[in-house]
Order: structure tokens, then C-alpha cells, then sequence
């Protein structure tokens, strides 16, 4: 891959956009015209055409250096937005190798790891980096190992610890994250910070997906998509910042939709991590203008109808009330009726 | 699309450390490096033995740091299906065998301020992989260790020489010498976790003693080896894959499942870790749930079973697979 970094914002100007291959490789959602929770997890395996989110196990693309100067930003305004409990230091080590090797392997022209032993040696080119250090010995670090590496990764993360049949929120990094807060869920077990979905619940997602990821294997990580609608390309939509966002939602016009309004996916990846036995969560958050979505038609069509037809609670939870009516009449003009075809890659 | 992580290794090395426990190195036929681990964790051996494909669940007592190879030691039990007798009889140097990625379902309490190990026999190996994370990462722990004679006991002169005589203390049968469960248990520092792993009797009666002396039940951690109980033979109906077979006298459902090509989800082969429950769509005798998984209102429903180690009293069961 050849990769030309945008020089672009997430913030006051907004000056974010995607090119045409962001926009095709952008991993869309919604694999039928409804949308309903399901444990939707699958083997994070490649997929897709070419240049695909999905082709790489820890995905880095044209957002990448502005992201990185993005988190910098949040992380100077608000440190708590990077907290680790004392008992995960193995499980940070974990997450620095793992980040590490999996972004050089998916992307070698970009980023290189070599180790000798316990002395390692990074190298991050889209940044400028070149770090040599001791695995394991904090000291040889500017950062501790997960801040570290986590502003050199577009995409949040939490780890997760596993005790007692039971999956808790021990540490993290968090700055684009779709309204919530890890300062206020950290320490919390995974049915607690679950707690506000609606539907889901009863429906019993949250016993099968805990069931399902306390055997989550080493080497075999899995993926699924969750995803929300973002005004203005803004990362960092978190309780701590709602009063600079939460009004951007009565700013939405019939003639600002398409530049305004995004489709905000999260492709999370779930790994379990070697040494602690821990989890790691990566939440990479993804935005698409409305506009660059209708250059899809098939997508045009299929979030028309998701949108339209989307279950009251859902619509409150994922806070679409106020705007919603305007883009579903115009998305309706990109959506002719025709049948969609499955799955959701573009056609 | 599922993911096969299964590795080749050939034997480099077999060790006999004591009375009836050998040491096999199994390093990856590709010449790549075995992935990192945790301590506790094992490994699912995958060898042919014969016309029969065996599963068997070892811990790795090798240093979970170390991807030069994996280590387990094997005891070769009499009783035994045939499992350890395989490698202990049949397995030589050069020989080629399948391990699957390292499973941690005894895994040690990161926020512990202690970690105190009671050992029995040959349950001494999880905890020798804990011990050297642990000791690498500047933790507190202590391990007690009872074998029934010095010659059956495994790496004890290891251990202590490289631990130390405050943190390492051997008990042996034969010299009357038994671990003084409940004074040890009385007077440990708060934040200390217990972890047993040994026969069955053993780990019941530690885990009792710390009920009773009030220790809350998230400090006790516990590792049972539980092979398939054997039984008399028969008939599984595996309704969505279509296939009626017969489950033998020294078979397990999922290793007669396996055997008849069908592929069924499991980690730990001992009925503790949930992942082979299986929905169960009629039967017709009595259900011998032989798992530590599943809820007794679970059990008394009769709707699902364990097929690692469960089995059936009876004519045919009818299981949704």
C-alpha cells in the first residue's frame, strides 16, 4: 500500500474528508437492510476486496498521523482518559507487543519491529520514530507501554481482565469513543458496563457474548461492527466533552446533510493477550460522510432503509432523535428501491 | 471461516524426571517460534495412534517466556485410556505430534499480594510455569508440594534449589510428612490467593479447608485432571450432521464425534471449561454428567450435557450437532 496521509481535523474546522478509496474500503456495517443486536462476532480473519479494512489485523490507513495528533490533543486536556489499574502492567507489555506486530506485519513499508532477546527495536516512519528498548522494563520508555503504543494506533482500547468467570475494565485508552467514558467504567465487570444498552439484554446477548469471550482463544481473534451516527467528523464525542458536541445535533439542514452528517463505525477486534491472559479490546472508529456514503449505491440504499426502519429504542439510545427524519428523507432520494445484495462489501 | 492455529512439533528431547513422569521438548516442525504463554495454561496434544486420533490436555512447565519450545511432563497412569501410554510407550525422539495454541483455564490472580500453591504428584506442573512468570516478574508466592515418595516426585530438588527452602516445601507419603493444610491456610496475609491442582481427594479437601476457615471463594483456584470416565457403549444420534454412531466402552462423545469426522468446539477436554455443551434433543436412559460446568439445574434438565467427559446409561442419545 501507498499511503498519502491527509493534513486534516477532527475538530473547530472540520476539515476531515475521505478519498475514494477510504470511502470503498470502509467497513460498512450492515450486512442486510435491517439492523437488530446479535452477537455478531466472526474470526478476525482477512476479507474483503483489496485494500479492505478487514485485510489487515490491526488496520492503518489515510486518517492515521491526523488521528495521532488528535489523541495528543485529548490526552493533554484530559490524562484520565489514559488509565491503567496497577495489577496490568503484564497485560500492557502484552498490548505494546502485540500492537507493535501486528501493524508492522499488516503494513511493512510503514512500521518495523526487531527484537533481540528483550532488547527491541521500533521504528514508526508515517511519525518519525525510532525507539529502541528493554521488553519489560518501563524505564527504557517515554510513556508506560500502553500509552506508548497507543498514540502511535488509530482506534481506542480497553483491557480487560479475567477473573471469576467474569471479564473486568482494568485499563485503557480512550479518546474517539461513541459517548462513553473509561474513567467511569473502568473497574467494571463487562455486564456492568453493558448496563444502558437497551434490548439487548433481554434478549440475552450479553450472558452468550461473555460466555463466548471467556474462551476466547490465543491466536484466534475475532471481530464484529458496531456502529452510531456522528455531526461534524468529531473523534471525540465523550461525556467528559458533551457540552463542545451534544449541540451539534440541532445544527442538522435538509442542505447539510451530506458534508455534516457521518456513519460511525467501530470495527472492534478482540485478542487475547499471551502473558496476562487478559483481553484486548480495539475500537477503531471509523467516519463517513453522507455524501462520500451515497458514491456506494448499494450502501445509499441499505442505510436508507436501516435508518428508516430502526426500533424507537435504538434510535434514543444511539441519541439519532432529533436529526434522524431529516436524513432519512435524504438518503430516500439515493434509494430506488432495488434489491440489495448480501453481505457488505460494495458491489 | 475458522482459523486453524494447530502446530506441528517433532520431539526433540525425552527426559524420564521420576518414577513413571517423562519430560517431552516439542519444538515446531517449521523451525518458527512457539507463541508466549501464561502460567497455568496447557496445551491439546494431537497424536495418532494408529487408526486413532487422541486428544489429550497437558499443562506447560516449560518458561512461559521462552519460544524455543514447549515442555510437558507426563505421567503414565495405569488406569489411563491409553493417552499417556502412547507417548511414554510409542513416542520416541524425532517423532511428530500436533499441539494446539496454549488454553489458560487455571490462570493466577494478577491483583494477588501472595500466591500460595498446594502441588499433588504430578499437578506439580502448572505451577512450575506460574512460578517462573512469577518469580520473573518479582512476585510473592509459596509453594507446598506432597508426593508419595521422593523417587515418584518430580523437579522437587529443582524447585527447591532454585527457589529456596522459604518458598519451596516438599512433603512425602512415605515419610509421613503431610502438608499442614489448615495451619498454613490460617495464617496467610490478606490479598493472598490459593491455587491447588493434584487428585481429586486433595483439591476437595483444600478447597474445603478454605471455605471453612472463612477465605472468600474468588482467593481459592483450583485445577482438576479429569479424563473421560469409561463406560458401557452406545448409540449418538448427531441430528444436524446426520451421522448415527457408537460411543465405546473407552471412547468419549466428542472423541467418537471427532472419530466420525464431525467437528465439535472444545478447549479443555476435562469438563470445566463450557465449551463443548452440547443441546440434547432426546434420550433414552440416564445422563452420567461427569462435567464440573454445568449448573445442577442444568444437569436435572436433561436438555444439555458436556460431551468431553459426559456420557450415557442407556440406549441412544439424540444430541444437536
Amino acid at each position: 500500500m501507498n499511503t498519502v496521509f491527509n493534513t486534516e481535523s477532527f475538530r473547530d474546522d472540520f476539515t476531515f474528508r475521505n478519498s475514494p478509496v477510504a470511502v470503498r474500503r470502509f467497513p460498512f456495517p450492515f450486512h442486510e437492510d435491517k439492523y437488530m443486536y446479535a452477537v455478531n462476532m466472526e474470526p478476525h480473519v482477512p476479507a474483503g476486496p483489496e485494500g479492505h479494512a478487514y485485510r489487515a489485523p490491526i488496520d492503518v490507513d489515510e486518517h492515521y498521523v491526523s488521528e495521532m495528533k488528535d489523541r495528543e490533543m485529548v490526552l493533554r486536556e484530559d490524562p484520565l482518559r489514559a488509565q491503567a489499574l496497577p495489577h496490568m502492567m503484564a497485560a500492557q507489555w502484552d498490548t505494546l507487543e502485540l500492537l507493535m506486530e501486528k501493524q508492522a506485519e499488516g503494513f511493512p513499508e510503514l512500521f518495523s519491529l526487531t527484537k533481540n532477546g528483550d532488547q527491541w527495536h521500533w521504528i514508526n516512519r508515517p511519525l518519525g520514530i525510532d525507539q529502541k528498548f528493554i521488553f519489560g522494563d518501563t524505564s527504557t520508555l517515554p510513556y508506560e507501554p500502553m500509552d506508548y503504543i497507543m498514540r502511535q494506533t488509530q482506534g481506542d482500547i480497553c483491557i480487560v481482565d479475567q477473573r471469576d468467570s467474569q471479564l473486568w475494565m482494568d485499563a485503557g485508552v480512550v479518546t474517539t469513543q461513541a459517548d462513553w467514558s473509561l474513567d467511569f467504567d473502568l473497574g467494571m465487570n463487562f455486564m456492568e458496563w453493558h448496563g444502558p444498552v437497551p434490548l439487548a439484554h433481554q434478549i440475552g446477548v450479553f450472558e452468550r457474548a461473555l460466555k463466548f469471550l471467556l474462551n476466547l482463544q490465543q491466536g484466534k481473534p475475532v471481530r464484529r461492527l458496531n456502529w452510531t451516527m456522528t455531526i461534524n467528523s468529531r473523534l471525540d464525542t465523550s461525556p467528559e466533552n458533551y457540552p463542545k458536541w451534544g449541540p451539534d445535533r440541532a445544527s442538522v439542514a435538509p442542505e447539510n446533510v451530506g458534508n455534516k452528517v457521518h456513519l460511525r463505525c467501530e470495527l472492534q477486534s478482540l485478542w487475547r493477550l499471551p502473558r496476562s491472559n487478559a483481553i484486548l479490546f480495539v475500537i477503531r472508529c471509523y467516519l463517513i460522510k453522507m455524501e462520500e456514503l451515497v458514491a456506494i449505491p448499494k450502501w445509499a440504499r441499505r442505510f436508507h432503509r436501516v435508518l428508516r426502519d430502526l426500533p424507537p429504542e435504538l434510535i434514543d439510545y444511539k441519541g439519532l432523535t432529533r436529526y434522524r427524519p431529516t436524513v432519512v428523507e435524504w438518503l430516500s432520494k439515493y434509494d430506488d428501491g432495488k434489491a440489495t445484495s448480501p453481505g457488505i462489501f460494495p458491489d | 471461516m475458522t482459523i486453524n492455529t494447530e502446530m506441528p512439533v517433532h520431539v526433540a528431547a525425552i527426559t524420564k524426571v521420576a518414577d513413571s513422569v517423562k519430560r517431552f521438548r516439542l519444538e515446531r516442525v517449521d523451525g518458527g517460534v512457539m507463541p508466549v504463554f501464561s502460567g497455568g495454561a496447557h496445551v491439546v496434544v494431537a497424536m495418532q495412534d494408529g487408526k486413532l486420533l487422541r486428544h489429550n490436555p497437558y499443562s506447560l512447565m516449560s518458561r512461559p517466556g521462552d519460544t524455543s519450545a514447549f515442555e510437558i511432563s507426563v505421567l503414565r497412569v495405569e488406569s489411563s485410556r491409553g493417552g499417556s501410554h502412547f507417548l511414554h510407550d510409542k513416542i520416541s525422539v524425532g517423532d511428530t505430534l500436533t499441539v494446539s495454541q496454549p488454553i489458560n483455564l487455571f490462570p493466577f490472580d494478577h491483583r494477588g499480594r501472595k500466591h500460595l500453591f498446594f502441588a499433588g504428584g504430578i499437578g506439580i506442573t502448572p505451577f512450575i510455569a506460574m512460578m517462573a512468570q512469577m518469580a520473573q516478574e518479582g512476585r510473592n508466592f509459596e509453594l507446598h508440594y506432597a508426593m508419595r515418595t521422593r523417587s515418584h516426585g518430580a523437579y522437587w530438588q529443582e524447585l527447591a534449589e532454585r527457589y529456596g527452602p522459604s518458598r519451596v516445601k516438599i512433603y512425602c507419603d512415605v515419610e509421613n510428612l503431610f502438608i499442614p493444610v489448615d495451619e498454613i491456610l490460617a495464617r496467610q496475609p490478606l490479598g493472598t490467593h490459593m491455587y491447588v491442582c493434584g487428585p481429586a481427594g486433595m483439591i476437595d479437601a483444600v478447597l474445603g479447608k478454605g471455605k471453612a476457615l472463612g477465605w472468600p471463594r474468588q482467593n481459592l483456584h483450583f485445577e482438576r485432571f479429569l479424563a473421560p470416565p469409561t463406560g458401557k457403549p452406545f448409540e449418538a444420534v448427531l441430528q444436524r450432521s446426520g451421522k448415527t454412531i457408537t460411543v465405546g466402552e473407552h471412547q468419549s462423545m466428542l472423541e467418537a464425534i471427532e472419530a466420525a469426522g464431525v467437528d465439535a468446539p472444545y478447549l479443555c477436554r476435562g469438563g470445566a471449561c463450557g465449551q463443548c455443551e452440547t443441546n440434547i434433543v432426546s434420550c433414552t436412559g440416564e445422563l452420567l454428567h461427569n462435567d464440573i460446568y454445568l449448573e445442577p439445574a442444568d444437569k436435572a434438565s436433561g436438555k444439555k450435557i458436556m460431551i468431553c467427559v459426559s456420557r450415557l446409561k442407556g440406549e441412544t442419545i439424540t444430541l444437536d450437532i
